[in-house]
């Protein structure tokens, strides 16, 4: 009886009601919602510019944070390049955002190449570096492995390293993750919805 | 006379060189380098295509422009971006495979003269069934598209 009833009137009310609850709390974002699952902006490094710099430097800013190296010709520029044309696509509000570029290769990035490097693709980016201790230390706090690879006979080598764009809010929380198969669409996308939100 | 047989004789060979490249199956287009500043190593991408009957393999590369020219890989696994150096890349018969940025490209390396964007560089490609493509490449900026 209950069944039958269910089924007669209940079934489609409830998956009408279902549907509706599910469209209304459709994720608004096109990356990944991380909101209290990463830890908030903290960081203790060296800049591009040669500075010491603290996360306290970037609050009031929204931040995208990347960890790579110099010596990486065709990843990282490819992530940086995604990033460039989002700031493109910002227009004005790119002066609201900042690209951390995080170098998980202290040792050959110094400041002084971090600098060349990161300047050729846009502006808006800041180049990290730091001792290994404090490299090693941020990668684990953002849970991004990173390995120096075989040397080669010519001392030359690769660093494998996390692919994933990180976006902070103005306050220094960690909202979304993403990497460079995201558009520059919608990473665009979704830090113009977090400027809107606060 | 003499006049005439030396025409001749160009106009043959020339005759000769336009078969020889029109018997070449592979074709090597869009190629470009991207530059990076501070003589980090650039990346130089291509899609090379094979319309013969038979797959070839694109075995090596080298440049009177860069010390080393590598055919390397990115790859994305687990969260991790990686590059590795690969033996030959295959191209199938009558298709194609793209250098293409986040897979496949030329590891350039230790540049012989200062190279900026809007320079051109020289590139030799080398294939298994003992073919070489000399190819002429536009070196872009950093943030190139």
């Amino acid at each position: 009886m209950f069944f039958s009833r269910l089924r007669r009137f209940g079934l489609p009310a409830l998956c009408a009601a279902l549907l509706a609850a599910c469209s209304h709390s459709a994720p608004p974002w096109q990356l990944n919602d991380v909101s209290g699952h990463l830890p908030d902006l903290q960081f203790d490094l060296t800049s591009d510019t040669g500075k010491a710099v603290t996360a306290a430097d970037f609050r009031g800013k929204y931040v995208l944070m990347y960890f790579g190296y110099t010596h990486c010709p065709d990843v990282c520029p490819l992530t940086l390049v995604h990033l460039h044309l989002v700031m493109q696509k910002l227009g004005k509000q790119a002066d609201m955002v900042r690209i951390l570029f995080v170098s998980v290769d202290p040792a050959r990035d110094t400041p002084q190449v971090l600098h060349q490097y990161v300047t050729a693709f846009d502006p808006h980016i800041v180049g990290l570096t730091g001792t290994p201790q404090q490299i090693a230390a941020m990668a684990k706090r953002y849970r991004s492995a990173f390995n120096i690879d075989a040397k080669q006979a010519n001392g030359d080598y690769t660093v494998s390293h996390g692919s994933i764009i990180y976006v902070f809010d103005r306050h220094g929380r960690a909202r979304l993750i993403g990497n460079s198969t995201d558009t520059p669409d919608a990473i665009a996308h979704d830090l113009q919805l977090l400027m809107r939100q606060d | 006379m003499i006049r005439l047989a030396l025409k001749l004789v160009a106009l043959a060979a020339l005759a000769v060189c336009a078969v020889a490249a029109a018997a070449s199956s592979l074709k090597a287009e869009h190629g470009w380098v991207r530059w990076l500043p501070a003589s980090l190593p650039a990346a130089g991408y291509v899609v090379i295509r094979n319309d013969g009957d038979k797959p070839v393999k694109l075995t090596g590369a080298d440049s009177p422009d860069y010390g080393m020219a590598m055919l390397h890989r990115s790859m994305q696994k687990n969260g991790s971006d990686s590059m590795e150096m690969v033996d030959a890349i295959g191209i199938p018969a009558h298709g194609s495979v793209a250098l293409a940025p986040g897979g496949y490209h030329l590891m350039l390396t230790d540049a012989k003269h200062a190279i900026k964007p809007g320079d051109t560089v020289h590139v030799s490609l080398h294939f298994d069934d003992g073919e070489t493509l000399r190819v002429t490449w536009p070196v872009r900026p950093a943030n190139a598209p």
